[in-house]
């Protein structure tokens, strides 16, 4: 699958896509097959404020688990109920169906600490 | 050719020949040259072997000197009991298959060890009321402490208030997991306010006297105060006292070893773990599964192994990593056999003995049931002399008497009555116990 | 009733076999008068539904259980850093003698001399094959063996006013109980890195010690099967740095009449009696997980221990001691069974165990390196470890092997441990193997090795002839399910 390249990424592998003001966050296709079947995500509660790059999540495959980092800060908006009852949505689409989050984002500034999806692609590559 | 010297190790000195050679050493001695040559090979101060026979003959004669319920007619509870053990468990649990298997990290060849700790949280939830439990831990008092823990981390706070009646030994325990997380404990009466920032409170029931406490209105004044309400029970009384899951309580800790395990010292027993359903992925432990295999056909396995030391390392629900398997499977067959009618029988008869007998021993002269509440097969009593007196006398007897509680009430002591006392052992110890106080009237009256 | 399909196993739990009126065990008769019930308030409302039948269908039942298991009894089990030796069966019955089985844990102490001598005794042969005198056997598994030695530590330094020893230096290598176990301990984690060839990094290690060093937890031999080459000097770096040195004790089979921690310079150390000293894995427990310290440190042991006095043996409290772990005296039963080993061994056999156990492992190695990505130079101490990467990059990982082992009756070794090895099989076949078992297993793995390139769904789809295929396992985490539920629960559910 290819990387979209409507969007950024960052190096703890998620992505961010901006909506207006508000900025949808997701993990890539690196990591969902990194992880294997992902079975439990654990997200904020709506409101909660967020810090770019910190740890605002944690998701579980069988065998691992991993701390999700937000690419922007902000304040979520929305969390996506339907990858916390159904987690394989996200090994099924972790672009479209299996988002995560959305964040409503002050400074879009952030976005530019993070990378294209070349980028993005030639660090997966490595 | 030179015998073996081991029965345990099959190798004969041509084996290793043999063996060292394809490894392209000369001797032994070259796989070990990593070893510092000042520490190899050290003197070890250790007796010779022995023979299975003499082996045998010397570690009976120690078991020998120990007196032994049965022989000698035992009241003694306090957190751990004994009941009749039907010869099925012990049938059962002689199965090498089970004995000498690993935990189950390859669930397709270890169906059996699954399909059996299924069979055990089934069973836990059931007796409890509860909605979920896990695979087992060490013993009751552990499991105890590990539902503080997860209620510190299910709520975020770091005050756990237990009840004034909790056995001392538990707050020990307790104190010994908690000590470096920051957390507080803070012993409260029954009437007492539960402090605003706890995290849980601490119930055991029935209590270290033996007094079965109001668990419901007790773990309502813990929500009330935004508290998580943590019970550590005694599962033989769940044949016929409400049960946690009916009185609302969050996390349930027991001792297992009541259900089918040999008293054996103080252990191994195994530690009962339950909650609520919405905090299971806060439970430490291990936990099993169902689900299906390839071909769609049922199977077991460990899940949410996530919160496990093995995966979350210094982040885990807790460090455990046994489930205390082969007590469980005592357990499991133990009640599998009383079944459902048997196992409230058992209840049934340990209330009514002891009853009996806390009855009887209370219309003793100088002798008084001191109990602030309803029992089920422990209760106090306040003998007229020292308890430890009283019971050097009555192992004369061949009665090993109930626990001392001197330390905690005066004269205080403890006797439990089970289903394995005879009505012939009840008579007996109060028999003793009319002597032995009357002995010590007679010694009062003709005094120096 | 299902249509019967040939070798089908009846996999329905008790409370689906179970018809009400059956029962699995007479009851006594009560024989004394009844006594009057408490309020029906306090009164279970609902019975506990617990299975309703006969004795023969539970010893069926349990006995057919038993029949899908691998086990140390009916098959190769080389489990590595698990020590899945033989179970002597004497130590069974010793255990289940009445006179140790049956004696209750609050009963005087003169009532239970043979018990405390036996303690007493064990305590004193442990200190001996460890040369960590201080014994505490209390602790009921070896993470709990490693909690107690981690506030034995933390009890030290306060003791002495050092109260900034707050940190844990840990192997990359280590099993997860370490971190876990520090953690409880309060203690924070820094790991220390491994070297090319696996040995603890010294000049890594060097750079991490200071002032703020409480321990440093080191598993010998390594989880890498590897006796560490510069232990004196690691002991003494950590020393130097005013900490303590903690043994995980999980390998000690190798060590047995080879070398003594305290030799060493280890002050703390734990060991798993169900590994070295024979007690059966049940499963998965009962353990036991003594905690052995240095003559410093004894003062701050769990509680309690045996001391004796003359001929008379007492439980007592050492002065400093950090408390009780666990509800009484340990996992009695499991120290009967590893004071019996222990005396059927010997002095002379002692060292027997660990060559074995050594010889054993690097006949192994050395016969499986070239296949199976291992270290053919290095030689290993009781358990060698494979990295099949050449297997990996043709589509076979070292699970599929490992599954494939049991369709030729062998447990599966230890897989993915330790983490820093990619594809990690680690193989640790004890000394109660013959030769002829470790020549079939080297047959097994070669044979297997010919099927990657024959056949490599033989190994995608295996086990093929297990009671039950691969599983889902990621469904099981996904939708929990965790006990039984009556029919009509379930299917209100659905």
């Amino acid at each position: 699958m290819t990387t979209p390249d409507d969007r950024k990424y960052s190096e703890e592998h998620e992505w961010a896509l901006v909506e207006g003001s508000v900025i949808t966050v997701g993990i890539t296709r690196y990591a969902t097959d990194s992880l294997g079947d992902i079975v439990f995500v654990e997200l904020p509660e709506n409101g909660t404020e967020v810090t770019q790059f910190d740890k605002f999540g944690e998701i579980e495959s069988v065998k691992a688990v991993s701390d999700l980092f937000t690419p922007v800060g902000g304040k979520i908006v929305e969390v996506n109920s339907g990858v916390i009852d159904m987690p394989e949505k996200v090994n099924e689409d972790p672009y479209t169906v299996g988002w995560l989050v959305k964040i409503e984002v002050s400074d879009q500034s952030q976005l530019d600490k993070l990378m294209d999806a070349t980028a993005y692609d030639n660090l997966t590559a490595e | 050719m030179t015998p073996n010297a081991s029965p345990y190790i099959p190798n004969t000195d041509a084996d290793r020949e043999q063996m060292l050679a394809a490894i392209g050493v000369r001797s032994f001695d070259d796989l070990v040259q990593e070893v510092p040559a000042q520490h190899r090979f050290p003197e070890l101060n250790l007796r010779p072997a022995l023979s299975e026979f003499d082996l045998t003959a010397e570690i009976s004669a120690l078991a020998a000197r120990n007196a032994t319920p049965g022989d000698y007619a035992c009241f003694l509870g306090s957190g751990a009991y004994r009941h009749f053990i039907p010869s099925v468990v012990k049938s059962v649990v002689a199965r090498g298959e089970f004995l000498t298997s690993y935990t189950p990290y390859q669930p397709e060849v270890a169906q059996g060890t699954l399909q059996v700790g299924f069979e055990f949280q089934s069973m836990i939830c059931e007796i409890t009321g509860m909605e979920v439990a896990n695979a087992g831990m060490y013993d009751g008092p552990t499991a105890f402490a590990e539902g503080a823990l997860m209620a510190c981390r299910i709520t975020r706070r770091h005050t756990i208030a237990v009840l004034d009646t909790v056995d001392p030994r538990n707050i020990e325990i307790l104190d010994a997991y908690t000590r470096h997380q920051g957390c507080e404990i803070t012993v409260v009466g029954r009437d007492d306010d539960v402090p605003a920032d706890a995290a849980c409170l601490m119930v055991q029931s029935p209590n270290q006297f033996g007094v079965v406490e109001d668990m419901a209105a007790l773990a309502g004044r813990a929500h009330d105060a935004g508290a998580l309400a943590v019970a550590c029970v005694n599962p033989t009384s769940l044949g016929m006292f409400r049960t946690p899951g009916e009185c609302d309580v969050d996390i349930v800790a027991a001792e297992g070893q009541a259900l089918g395990v040999p008293l054996s010292f103080g252990g191994p027993y195994v530690g009962l773990f339950a909650c609520k359903d919405v905090y299971k992925r806060q439970m430490p432990g291990r936990i099993i599964g169902r689900t299906t295999d390839t071909k769609g056909r049922v199977a077991y396995t460990l899940t949410l192994q996530t919160r496990e030391q093995h995966i979350r390392r210094e982040r885990a629900t807790s460090n455990i990593c046994t489930s205390t398997a082969l007590i469980s499977l005592l357990m499991t067959t133990y009640l599998a056999t009383l079944g459902r009618s048997g196992f409230q029988k058992v209840a049934e008869l340990c209330y009514h003995k002891a009853h009996y007998a806390a009855a009887e021993i209370d219309r003793l002269p100088g002798y008084t049931v001191r109990n602030d509440g309803p029992f089920f097969h422990e209760f106090l009593v306040e003998c007229p002399r020292p308890p430890a007196e009283i019971n050097r006398a009555l192992l004369d007897r061949k009665i090993i008497g109930g626990r001392d509680l001197g330390d905690r009430t005066a004269n205080g002591m403890l006797i439990c009555v089970t289903e394995t006392n005879t009505r012939a052992e009840i008579d007996q110890l109060v028999t003793a116990l009319a002597e032995i106080a009357e002995t010590a009237a007679l010694a009062k009256t003709r005094g120096p | 009733m299902n249509v019967p399909v040939p070798g089908e196993i009846d996999r329905r739990l008790l409370n689906e076999r179970s018809v009400p009126g059956r029962i699995g065990l007479q009851m006594p008769g009560l024989d004394v008068p009844e006594q009057p019930l408490p309020d029906a308030g306090l009164l279970r409302s609902q019975e506990a539904r617990l299975p309703e039948v006969s004795q023969p269908e539970v010893v069926r039942y349990f006995t057919a259980l038993s029949r899908m298991n691998f086990s140390v009894d009916t098959n190769f089990y080389p489990l590595g850093s698990c020590t899945m030796k033989y179970n002597p069966r004497v130590n069974e019955e010793l255990a289940f003698l009445p006179g140790m089985a049956g004696i209750h844990p609050h009963q005087p102490d003169e009532t239970v001399q043979g018990a405390l001598q036996l303690i007493w005794e064990l305590q004193s042969d442990l200190g001996e094959i460890t040369g960590l005198p201080g014994v505490c056997l209390g602790p009921l598994a070896g993470a709990q063996g490693e909690y107690s030695g981690l506030m034995i530590a933390r009890a030290y330094f306060a003791d002495r006013g050092d109260t900034g020893r707050t940190v844990a230096l840990i192997p990359d290598s280590a099993h997860g109980t370490n971190p876990a176990s520090a953690a409880m301990a309060g203690l924070e984690v820094v790991t220390v890195p491994s070297d090319a060839q696996g040995n603890v990094d010294v000049e890594a290690l060097r750079g991490l010690v200071d002032q703020r060093t409480c321990v440093f937890m080191l598993t010998l031999p390594s989880t890498l099967g590897l006796f560490e080459p510069n232990i004196l000097e690691i002991t003494g770096i950590v020393h130097q740095a005013g900490g303590l040195i903690y043994a995980d004790g999980a390998n000690l089979n190798a060590l047995l009449g080879i070398v003594k921690l305290g030799d060493l310079g280890f002050d703390i150390a734990h060991s798993n009696l169900h590994k070295t000293f024979s007690t059966p894995h049940g499963g998965g427990g009962p353990g036991a997980g003594p905690v052995l310290v240095s003559d410093e440190l004894a003062p701050f042991l769990p509680t309690p221990l045996v001391t004796r006095d003359g001929d008379t043996y007492r439980l007592t409290a050492p002065e400093r001691s950090i408390g009780r772990v666990n509800g009484f005296h340990g996992s009695f039963g499991v120290l009967v069974r590893a004071y019996a080993y222990i005396r059927a061994v010997g002095v002379e056999g002692m060292r027997q165990v660990a060559e074995n156990a050594i010889i054993n492992a690097n006949y192994i190695r050395v016969a499986l390196s070239d296949e199976f990505g291992g270290d053919a130079d290095r030689i290993c101490m009781h358990e060698c470890v494979f990295s099949p990467q050449a297997q990996k990059a043709k589509g076979v990982s070292a699970l599929d092997i490992s599954k494939r082992l049991i369709d030729y009756g062998i447990h599966p070794p230890t897989m993915y441990f330790p983490l820093i090895v990619p594809e990690a099989l680690m193989v640790e076949p004890t000394e109660t193997e013959t030769k002829d078992t470790l020549d079939r297993f080297i047959a097994v793995m070669r044979q297997i090795n010919r099927e990657i390139d024959e056949d490599p769904d033989l190994l995608h789809d295996a086990p093929h002839d297990a009671p039950n295929t691969r599983l889902d396992e990621a469904g099981a985490a996904r939708n929990p399910y965790l006990r039984w539920q009556p029919d009509e629960d379930s299917q209100a559910a659905d």
